[in-house]
C-alpha cells in the first residue's frame, strides 16, 4: 500500500513517470502540460530517476527525438497539450506506423484560434486517427493509474503502439485532489523490464526504420496496423485486471454509472463525467432512471461493448467537449457507430459543451436530462446537434 | 487457406536484412547516361567521391566503369570531373541514343 496525498493531476502523472523511470524523455513546455514535465525534470535534476532528458526546440522535435529513442530501444515518455500536440501531428503517425510504444500524457486544451489555454478535447480528438491508443481520465487518480497502465499496454509484445493518456487541462491538471500512490517497487514490478523487439542499437543485427513503401505494400501495412488495434481491447482489460489486484481500483474499457436499469443516459468523457454523476444521483432521487457512460478507451473504440451497455436505453445524449465543424462531435460519431449494430436504435442527440474551458455546470446536465425525458416519452428528436452552456 | 500477405509483414515496416536496398535497382530511373572516356581520366576518383549512390566501380584503387544498375544519371560525376587538358573523362549522353 502506497501513500495518500493531495496533489494536482500534473503532479500525480509526473510521480507516475518518476516511478516508471523511463530511459528517455524529450519534451517541450506548453501550458497546461508545462508543470508536468517541469516536475519530472526536477526528478532528473535531483537524481531521482535515470532518465535522459532531451530538451528540444519544438514539439515536432520532441516527438521526433522520442521516435528515435524508442527505435533505438529505450522506454520513452513525453507530455504535451493543444498546439504542442498539433505541432507533433506529422510525427504521431510515424510513431504509430513504426510501432513504437511512446507514452504521452496529454493535458487536454483547446486549439487556436482564438487563442485559449483552457481545457477541451479538440487537441486529442484531432489526433484520434493517428494510430495512437487513447485513454481518457476523469480525475488525477485516473490519470496517474492510466499513465502506469499505459506502459504495460503500449509495450505489450502483441501491441507495441504509442499511448496518449488524456486528462482535462486545469480542471484536473491544476486542481488538487486526493490521490493514492502505489509504492515505487509496486510500479516497478508492474511495468517490468522493457525489451524493444527490434532495437536500432543492436548493432550486431543492423536494421532500418521508416522505409519508402509505395503502392506495392503500403495498403497491406495499414491492414496490419488495423489488426494490431483489434488486439488492444483484451490487453487493456488484462492490464486493468492486474492493476486492480495491485491497487484495488477497477478499470475497464469504459465506466458505467447507474446505467444498468437506466432509461435515459448521458455519454461523456473525462472530468465532466464527475459533475454528471452528481446530476444522475439527483434525478435518481426524483425517481427518474438516469445513467451515465464514460468511455475510457477512445482509440481503439470498443463499439460492441458500448452498444451492449447502451442497448436498453430509451434516449441517449452524447456530450462532446470538441466539435467537428460541419459534422457531429467526435464522441457522438463513435456512439452512432456503436448504435448502428442495434435492431432498435434509441434516439440520440449531440450536445457540444465546455469548449475552451467553459465551465460545465450541473444545470447543463439537468437540461440535457430534461430533454431526454421528453425524447424518451415522445420518441421525437428536435435538433440533433446543438451547443449548450452558451452565454446569453 | 493461404496466409494473407499482410500477416507476413514485419511489424512497423522495419527492415531486418542489412544492405537489402541493393536488391532495389534504381538505374531504370535514368534518362541521361554517364560515359567514361578512359584516355581523359587522371584517376583522381572525384567521380567516386561525389557519386550520391555507389555507382562508380573502383578496383585496386582505380576507377573502372559505372554500375548502371544504380546510376540514376544525375550528372554530378560529369560536372565534377576535371578531365585531362580540358577534355572531360565523363560525359553525359541521352539514354538510348
Amino acid at each position: 500500500m502506497g501513500k495518500i496525498v493531495a496533489v494536482t493531476g500534473n503532479e500525480a502523472v509526473a510521480e507516475s513517470l518518476r516511478q516508471v523511470n523511463p530511459d528517455v524523455c524529450a519534451a517541450y513546455p506548453i501550458t497546461p502540460a508545462t508543470d508536468l514535465m517541469q516536475r519530472f525534470s526536477s526528478f532528473i535534476s535531483d537524481g531521482k530517476v535515470d532518465t535522459e532528458m532531451v530538451l528540444v526546440e519544438s514539439e515536432h522535435s520532441a516527438m521526433s527525438a522520442c521516435i528515435g529513442a524508442a527505435a533505438a530501444g529505450g522506454r520513452v515518455a513525453t507530455a504535451t497539450s493543444s498546439q504542442g500536440l498539433a505541432l507533433m501531428w506529422e510525427m504521431l503517425f510515424i510513431a504509430a506506423g513504426d510501432r513504437l510504444p511512446i507514452i504521452m500524457p496529454v493535458v487536454n486544451r483547446a486549439l487556436s484560434a482564438p487563442l485559449n489555454i483552457h481545457g477541451d478535447h479538440s487537441d486529442t480528438m484531432g489526433a484520434r486517427d493517428s494510430g495512437w491508443i487513447q485513454l481518457y481520465s476523469e480525475t488525477a487518480q485516473e490519470a496517474y493509474d492510466n499513465a502506469i497502465q499505459a506502459f504495460r499496454i503500449g509495450e505489450h509484445p502483441d501491441i507495441r503502439l504509442p499511448v496518449m493518456v488524456c486528462m482535462d487541462g486545469f480542471i484536473v491538471s491544476h486542481s488538487i485532489e486526493r490521490v493514492e500512490y502505489l509504492e515505487d517497487s509496486e510500479v516497478k514490478n508492474f511495468v517490468g523490464e522493457y525489451r524493444q523487439v527490434n532495437p536500432l542499437l543492436d548493432i550486431d543485427h543492423p536494421k532500418s526504420y521508416g522505409p519508402l513503401i509505395l503502392t506495392d505494400l503500403y495498403h497491406e501495412y495499414k491492414r496490419a496496423q488495423h489488426e494490431v488495434m483489434t488486439k488492444v481491447k483484451n490487453v487493456v482489460l488484462e492490464v486493468a485486471s492486474d492493476f486492480e489486484k495491485l491497487s484495488g481500483r477497477k478499470y475497464g474499457l469504459f465506466e458505467t454509472y447507474r446505467l444498468e436499469d437506466a432509461e435515459i443516459a448521458i455519454v461523456i468523457l473525462s472530468s465532466a463525467a464527475g459533475t454528471t454523476k452528481d446530476v444522475v444521483d439527483r434525478y435518481r432521487d426524483k425517481g427518474i432512471k438516469a445513467g451515465l457512460l464514460k468511455p475510457r478507451m477512445f482509440r481503439p473504440f470498443p463499439y460492441e461493448d458500448v452498444a451492449a451497455a447502451l442497448r436498453h436505453l430509451k434516449a441517449i445524449a452524447v456530450l462532446d467537449r470538441a466539435d467537428s465543424f460541419g459534422g457531429y462531435g467526435p464522441l457522438f460519431s463513435e456512439i452512432c457507430g456503436a448504435v448502428m449494430s442495434m435492431d432498435t436504435k434509441p434516439p440520440m442527440i449531440n450536445r457540444i459543451y465546455g469548449l475552451g474551458g467553459r465551465d460545465y455546470m450541473p444545470d447543463q446536465a439537468e437540461k440535457v436530462f430534461d430533454e431526454l425525458i421528453g425524447i424518451a416519452e415522445t420518441g421525437k428528436v428536435g435538433a440533433i446537434k446543438e451547443y449548450i452552456g452558451l452565454r446569453e | 487457406m493461404k496466409e494473407p500477405l499482410w500477416k507476413k509483414l514485419t511489424p512497423g515496416s522495419v527492415i531486418l536484412e542489412p544492405g537489402s536496398s541493393a536488391k532495389f535497382k534504381t538505374g531504370s530511373w535514368r534518362s541521361m547516361r554517364p560515359r567514361w572516356i578512359e584516355e581523359n581520366c587522371i584517376q583522381c576518383l572525384f567521380c567516386w567521391i561525389y557519386c550520391p549512390d555507389m555507382s562508380v566501380i573502383v578496383e585496386d584503387g582505380k576507377r573502372k566503369g559505372f554500375n548502371y544498375d544504380y546510376c540514376k544519371g544525375c550528372g554530378i560525376c560529369a560536372l565534377e570531373c576535371p578531365g585531362k587538358k580540358g577534355n572531360k573523362a565523363i560525359v553525359m549522353e541521352k539514354e538510348g541514343s
